[in-house]
């Protein structure tokens, strides 16, 4: 990036990139039944006089958090072609120069100065507190705009401030959206981390519970019989060698070697990359999982070579145990 | 009756119907399981009120009393089902042979019928299924949050693992889909009538899920298929020569699961097949030598190798010697699939595999091979499962 283009977008912090806007209604009682009643918010100070003059108020009162809405500018605005080349879009048009292209809200702290009343009158205005330099984020390299947006009424006294943060990023370059399944060109999870479907969860019961809470733990456990000592996987309640119901477990090394593997072309499930590599591996304590191989190509895999355990989060609450080539230990 | 071995001979199929095989019968199921019901009891010269027993597969959305009502059968004294998806297909006749034999029901009428294409699909896999907490979908855990989903899947990990330690190659697999192709080529009931594919084209069908292609793949099929079991005795009353049961048995493995008993210290063979086998061959009193053509379940390719080797008729690892070296064709050491195989003609879940025994045995097969007086079928791989034993009369 030269340093021009630094330059020019410093140019723009402390700069006003939104003038104080009137917003097209003033705060009325329509608006905040509908927002209420779709937010299934029921606290009777935003419609019920009395309940809200029970709470000290002279009436009813608008939600907090509708402060943004009195100023939006509505649909036909919004769904108008861009324009006005407003110093706003110039700032958007700058960071797509960059390659700034895509963009994500990533935070929004409200501080509020008083609560607005049906006839006020709510106007706005943002200015830009600052431009991060680019930093490197799972979404692709990107830049944080933080811009406060302060909240006025009629009278011009403030009623409230956001502080508002989103990430402008260079999209990672992704594969066309296909139009059937089986045409979907092959990419990466990193590259379009935005189709990322959750995988499909495991049915948890009474008998695997203990498996997929460790795993969550990032701790790979196999099931042991307490009477006799046998190692069992899939767990299951009762040890087939000598029947005893009693178990523990023990954590495996995460030592292991491919003893079968499959790759993965169709039908594809919208979680995984395709080609997808699954595995069976087995463990150094001898028994066998079902597993999904990382940090190696479908050409590379080979029964017998060396794996070790690694990580993957299946989702908010979940991770699950695969492997990577011994070699790429440490890289 | 042989009392060391009861069940030989006591029953034997008498009639075989089937709706066409298509990829959208606009059809309920229902309606195709009553008309595949309706034509095998009219094959077999029976009326529907003739019938008292019905076995199905756990996996069939027809109940037993809606077919019995629809079709006027009326009055049941036995009817049962058999689980594990196409493991069930030979099992259901296993079932109306041993009422036939002990008396339970005299006219016995296994049936299998769905929508499988344009209904629910089973290759599309079991990734999104709803949740529950059994000891089934509990099993799912284990596989589907890593992407392993779908049969095909499940079967790739065993060809795998087959080809490192027996040498195998896709083209082996392929070997099989051609000679499935083949047949169905000149059977006009087949979905693949009239195209019988090369080994070239095999090889450069796309991947399904390696070491899979495309064409090593069964096919999603709509239709019907029924058979009816009655004695020995009154099949030869019937209008056609009864196929007899010399032999019928179930199998499940040590650590059996769901198309994915990986645990095993050896995941190459079919256990449950071979205990199927051994079954087959001690209540008939006959050996690999003595059968004359088989019909053997090819919902994959890979999984066929390893049933010649559990049901003997070849040696371990020597599936693909013997495949090449041309014994599945019409003329060679042992007919294979002379309808199309699942591959070819229908996926009926392995019961249009028993209607194709039944009419080797007859002599009616569109590919009829010379002298068949016992041929060999085998239900679902991977899976519990069961096999029959059908051999002429007298
Ligand atoms: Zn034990």
């Amino acid at each position: 990036m030269s340093a021009a283009y630094e330059d020019r977008l410093r140019a723009f912090v402390g700069r006003e990139i939104h003038p104080l806007r009137p917003g097209q209604d003033p705060v009325n009682v329509p608006m905040i039944r509908h927002w209420v009643e779709a937010m299934e918010d029921d606290n009777p100070i935003y419609l019920d006089e009395e309940a809200a003059r029970a709470t000290g108020r002279d009436g009813v009162v608008a939600p907090a958090s509708m402060a943004q809405a009195w100023v939006m500018r509505g649909y036909a605005a919004t769904a108008a072609a861009k324009g006005g080349g407003g110093p706003a879009d110039e700032l958007t048009d700058l960071l797509a120069e960059g390659g700034y292209t895509s963009v994500v809200a990533t935070d929004s702290e409200f501080e509020f100065h008083r609560e607005l009343v049906p006839g006020d009158h709510v106007a706005a205005r943002e200015v830009v507190e600052s431009i991060s330099p680019e930093k490197a984020t799972a979404l692709g390299a990107g830049r944080f705009i933080t811009s406060l947006r302060t909240y006025h009424d009629q009278d011009g006294e403030i009623v409230a401030v956001q502080r508002w943060r989103i990430l402008r990023f260079r999209p990672k370059p992704k594969p066309q959206k296909p139009r059937e399944p089986e045409e979907r060109p092959e990419g990466t999870a990193a590259e379009r981390p935005e189709e990322r479907a959750p995988r499909p969860q495991p049915a948890i019961n009474r008998d695997n519970a203990f498996w997929f809470e460790a795993a969550r733990e990032r701790r790979l456990l196999i099931q042991r019989c307490a009477a006799c000592r046998t190692l069992r996987h899939p767990p299951g309640p009762c040890c087939p060698e000598c029947g005893s119901f009693e178990w523990d477990t023990v954590r495996a090394s995460g030592d292991a070697h491919v003893y079968s593997f499959v790759v993965n072309h169709h039908p594809r499930h919208p979680a995984f990359d395709y080609p997808l590599i699954v595995a069976v591996v087995e463990l150094a304590e001898g028994t066998r999982l079902i597993t999904n191989l990382v940090g190696v190509t479908p050409e590379e895999v080979e029964i017998d070579m060396p794996v070790v355990l690694d990580w993957v989060d299946a989702g908010p609450e979940s991770s699950l145990p695969v492997f990577r080539p011994v070699a790429q230990e440490g890289q | 009756m042989n009392v060391a071995r009861p069940l030989s001979g006591a029953a034997a199929i008498a009639g075989i119907g089937a709706t066409e095989f298509s990829k959208n019968s606009g059809r309920s199921e229902l309606r195709l399981a009553c008309e595949a019901v309706l034509a095998a009891v009219a094959d077999a010269g029976l009326k529907p009120s003739d019938v008292d027993g019905l076995v199905t597969f756990t996996a069939d959305t027809n109940s037993e009393i809606h077919v019995a009502r629809s079709t006027g059968i009326g009055e049941l004294t036995f009817f049962s089902r058999v689980g594990y998806g196409g493991g069930a297909a030979c099992g259901t006749l296993q079932q109306a042979a041993m009422a036939v034999a002990t008396g339970a029901a005299e006219v016995v009428v296994c049936y299998r019928a769905f929508n499988e294409r344009s209904g629910e699909r089973y290759g599309l896999g079991q990734a999104e299924r709803p949740m529950d907490t059994s000891a089934d979908r509990a099993a799912y855990a284990w596989m589907t949050p890593y992407g392993l989903n779908t049969p095909a899947q499940w079967v790739a990990m065993f060809a795998r693992r087959y080809m490192h330690e027996y040498g195998a190659t896709s083209e082996d697999f392929g070997r099989v889909a051609v000679v499935d192709r083949r047949h169905a080529a000149v059977n006009p009931a087949a979905w693949f009538y009239g195209r019988p594919i090369t080994l070239e084209e095999h090889q450069a069908s796309r991947w399904i899920a390696e070491p899979l292609h495309l064409l090593d793949c069964c096919q999603e099929t709509d239709g019907g298929q029924a058979l009816v079991v009655v004695s020995a005795e009154r099949a030869r009353d019937l209008p056609h020569p009864p196929a007899v049961v010399r032999a019928a048995a179930q199998g499940s493995g040590a650590d059996q699961h769901m198309m994915t008993s990986y645990y095993r210290p050896s995941i190459s063979g079919i256990p449950e097949m071979g205990l199927v086998g051994r079954q087959l061959y001690r209540q008939s009193g006959l050996g690999p030598d003595d059968v004359d053509a088989a019909i053997l379940y090819d919902h994959f390719t890979p999984l066929v190798l390893p049933q010649l080797e559990e049901l003997g008729f070849c040696g371990t690892g020597e599936a693909k010697d013997f495949i090449a070296d041309g014994h599945l064709e019409l003329g060679g050491r042992l007919p294979f699939n002379t309808h199309g195989g699942q591959l070819g003609e229908a996926y009926l879940h392995g019961m249009n595999g028993v209607a194709e025994a039944v009419r080797l045995v007859r002599g009616t097969s569109v590919n009829q091979p010379d002298d068949v007086r016992n041929v060999i079928v085998t239900a679902g791989t991977g899976v519990p499962t069961s096999g029959l034993l059908l051999g002429a009369d007298g």
